[in-house]
């Protein structure tokens, strides 16, 4: 491609790119979507800096959380930009549904705009929603689960978060300088190929994705590194919970599939940028590779995001059952099985491409066998529940949602690994059904069932159940409306992607569909609201000893919020669910025999610089704007090397210190009165549980 | 100090045949009189050459090794067979159609 003259400091940047000056040329119901989402970032953004200002709180954001190495601390940080990016692609969501409600035979939005809005849409759905949800789960769980006092690269993990970001950013920017592109999640070429996609939009993704790839590859590498090597002594493999064997396939999957990923938008980047012929239509490009490539990584991806949900369903079901967890062993081998199988069945994705149907037909068998693992999963935490101690808390009632709902998407997951069967539904709205029918009821229920069952130990106060409890059925309520209508209309034979129709029969389920997901704003509203509720009455809700769910494994036996180096002294583990037993033996909070002096990272600045400029990069190549794009890259390589001549990188809390706040907690312990499980959700749950017989 | 020097020693060499190797890779290719198939197996061989290079002199695996290492190394090998293996039967069966 020969690139045009553009300018030597503003590349193509000029004053056209903002979608405002496009509505006040010729104003639209889809010109005012577009602006007012444009206009929603600045002023998102100048709000929050109005009131960090207000309450004075930069100060305390840069040196508590911006610059903070403890995995808490950026596992909470995770899971917050996966909220914030979460409410923009509900919106989108909704709006999409808003408009097929008026598209027979047309609809207010434009096609173009239309096919953005399912783009952004996905991508932010997969990349900065589902991948930061679980990687923040994991970030915050797995230390505190193995008897960790941080993870094995505490400053890695604050750059791999900060790339994440960086990438978030450039999807949000994209809203008001330029557009995204319009290729779907997938972006295949040709269509995204320079000729024909010659704008900003798919730099934008490209480098988004680039960017924030990286970071999940070092997270995964963090993540499998602290379990091999940061167990607390006598936690052997097989007594690791149930959420940290998930997170060890999961990271371990993110090691290898990342990189494909890597791969296939860095070929993307030299064809676009540079002039490279690996996917165009000419000289000896191959566009079917890209698809090939791309789904190597993308279909495990989708194990790497179910399987800490499932990780957190394992632990909530016994937890909250009082009981424990059925066929452990059996659970481990099916998350093992699931993480090898997810990456032989990539080719599902493209079973109409035009290969063999021996290819096929190998592929599509794999596909059928991975579901065999999840249906194990499924029985044993079913046979979990069974007979114990159930409560309905949230927790358990996403569980419940899940077993009906994900079962049934699984299903239908079956179905279309069949070719044959693909041939006739992919691309219709039947597969659409699916992958919502599959992401939410297992990636979102198993996240949100996680972040009420792990608030309270990182924040010190539970969250209000009976609001939460209005939240989970509405999300469930939400998602049979606004999803299982899908089904039939994709057999009907309406597309996916399709911004308008002209079958009058789809119109009443478009309205069936757009209500459902008006309900699943209000359900993401009222979760909302309760995380603001439930901080203004944490007084009343407060458990500070740390145990609000009679817990079983590590990390119910420090106090919530933890201390910054999860434990007083590293806990010697003995068996499976190592604080039930140590509850029912009668003898826990006890001082330990010794202390020691502990050492843990200062924190950094490095991931601010790391992700500011890896931000500016991906604007500058995507605009052109080349000076910048050399001096960015500059400033990530000096920070590195800079980094590496930096000597006092710990800093050490001396062990009579340690020992004072541990008696000072054991002290609180003792005197704050044990519950049992009947006053679970009461005021008087001060986070200490009065051991149930131990089962 | 001579383990950090041997180690540094270690490092300097990896770095250079990891050059080297690359550069021959994309010589053999650029060089006119190469037959395209023998292009292609000493790229692929010059490949393999470098990732035995990074692992021991890089990651320092060797026959002292611990098993995670070896489970490790195990593991990368399906993966990659998987993979690579994969996609070239994906890939042929596409070429072997496209007529
Ligand atoms: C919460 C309410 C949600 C609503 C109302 C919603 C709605 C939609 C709609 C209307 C589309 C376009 C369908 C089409 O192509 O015709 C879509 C696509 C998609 N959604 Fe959602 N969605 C929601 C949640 C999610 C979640 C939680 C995820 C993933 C974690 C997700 C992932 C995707 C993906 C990957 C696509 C495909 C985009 C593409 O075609 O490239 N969605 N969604
Ligand atoms: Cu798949």
């Amino acid at each position: 491609m020969a690139r045009q003259a553009t300018d030597p400091i503003f590349g193509r940047l000029d004053w056209s790119v903002t979608p405002f000056d496009d509505f006040l040329a010729a104003p639209s119901i889809d010109e005012a979507v577009a602006s007012a989402a444009a206009a929603a970032v600045p002023l998102g953004a100048l709000a929050v800096i109005a009131v960090l200002t207000w309450k004075g709180l930069w100060g305390a954001l840069w040196r508590d959380w911006l610059t903070t190495a403890d995995h808490k601390r950026i596992g909470i940080m995770y899971i917050v930009l996966a909220g914030v990016m979460m409410l923009r692609a509900v919106a989108e969501g909704f709006v999409m549904r808003a408009h097929q409600v008026t598209a027979l035979d047309g609809g207010v939005l434009s096609s173009e705009h239309f096919a953005q809005l399912f783009s952004t849409h996905g991508t932010i759905m997969i990349f900065f929603v589902a991948t930061p949800l679980v990687t923040g789960l994991m970030n915050f769980a797995v230390p505190l689960q193995i008897g960790a006092r941080d993870v094995a690269f505490p400053v890695l993990n604050q750059v791999s978060l900060a790339l994440t970001a960086s990438g978030a950013g450039l999807v949000m920017i994209s809203l008001v300088i330029g557009q995204f592109g319009t290729g779907g999640w997938t972006m295949y070429p040709p269509y995204t190929s320079a000729t024909f996609s010659p704008g900003p939009g798919v730099d934008y993704w490209v480098w988004a994705i680039g960017i924030s790839g990286i970071g999940s590859t070092l997270a995964g590498l963090n993540i499998a590194v602290t379990i091999y090597k940061n167990r607390a002594p006598g936690m052997r493999f097989l007594r690791m919970p149930m959420f940290t064997w998930t997170a060890l396939c999961t990271s371990i999957m993110m090691i290898y599939a990342f990189p494909a990923l890597t791969v296939a938008t860095a070929m993307m980047a030299l064809d676009r940028t540079l002039g490279f012929h690996f996917f165009t239509n000419d000289l000896g490009g191959n566009m079917m590779q890209y698809a090939n490539i791309f789904w190597m990584f993308g279909h495990p991806e989708v194990y790497i995001v179910v399987l800490p949900a499932y990780g957190v369903f394992s632990e909530v079901s016994s937890t909250f059952s009082a009981k424990r967890l059925y066929g452990y062993n059996s659970l481990v081998i099916a998350t093992m099985a699931i993480a090898v199988i997810s990456f032989t069945v990539w080719l599902h994705h493209f079973f109409t491409m035009g290969q063999g149907a021996r290819v096929n037909a190998a592929f599509g068998i794999a596909t059928m066998i991975i579901a065999v693992p999840t249906g194990v999963k499924v029985y044993d935490w079913m046979a979990t529940m069974f007979r114990g101690r159930v409560r309905l808390s949230v927790p358990i009632i996403y569980l419940v949602g899940f077993f009906f709902l994900f079962v049934f998407g699984g299903l239908t997951g079956v179905v279309l690994a069949n070719p044959t069967i693909d041939y006739q539904i992919h691309n219709s709205q039947f597969l659409v059904g699916h992958f919502h029918n599959v992401l939410i009821p297992g990636v979102i229920f198993g996240v949100l069932a996680g972040i009420h069952y792990w608030f309270p130990k990182a924040f010190g106060f539970r969250l209000h159940e009976r609001t939460a409890r209005v939240g989970a059925c509405l999300w469930f309520a939400g998602f049979v409306f606004a999803f299982l209508p899908l089904y039939w209309l994709g057999l009907m034979g309406m597309p996916r992607r399709s911004a308008t129709y002209d079958n009058p029969a789809f119109e009443p389920v478009m309205w069936v569909t757009a209500g459902g997901a008006a309900i699943v704003v209000a359900a993401l509203g009222v979760t909302v609201w309760n995380f603001y509720a439930s901080t203004r009455d944490r007084a009343a809700l407060a458990c500070p000893v740390g145990d609000p769910w009679d817990g079983r494994s590590l990390e119910w036996s420090v106090p919530a919020p933890p201390p910054a180096y999860n434990f007083y002294a590293l806990p010697q583990v003995k068996s499976l669910d190592p604080w039930t037993i140590e509850k029912a033996e009668g003898a826990p909070y006890q001082p330990a025999d010794a202390y020691e002096d502990i050492e843990m990272p200062r924190p950094t600045s490095l991931g601010v610089v790391i992700g500011g400029a890896a931000f500016a990069m991906g604007f500058a190549v995507t605009w052109w704007v080349w000076w910048l794009a050399g001096v960015s890259l500059a400033v990530i390589a000096g920070a590195v090397i800079a980094r590496a001549f930096v000597q006092d990188t710990t800093r050490t809390i001396p062990a009579r210190e340690v020992e004072a706040a541990h008696q000072k907690v054991l002290q609180q312990a003792r005197q704050i009165r044990a519950v049992d499980r009947d006053d679970e959700i009461a005021p008087a749950n001060l986070g200490h549980a009065a051991p149930e017989v131990p089962a | 100090m001579t383990d950090a020097r041997a180690e540094m020693r270690r490092y300097a060499i990896g770095a250079i045949l990891s050059a080297v190797l690359t550069l021959a890779a994309f010589w053999v290719v650029l060089a006119d009189g190469v037959a395209r198939g023998t292009a292609l197996w000493i790229v692929g061989a010059a490949g393999v050459a470098q990732i035995a290079v990074q692992l021991r002199c890089f990651l320092h695996i060797g026959s002292a090794s611990k098993r995670e290492d070896l489970h490790l190394i195990l593991f990368s090998a399906l993966l990659a067979g998987l993979m690579i293996g994969g996609t070239i039967w994906i890939m042929t069966s596409l070429h072997g159609r496209m007529h």
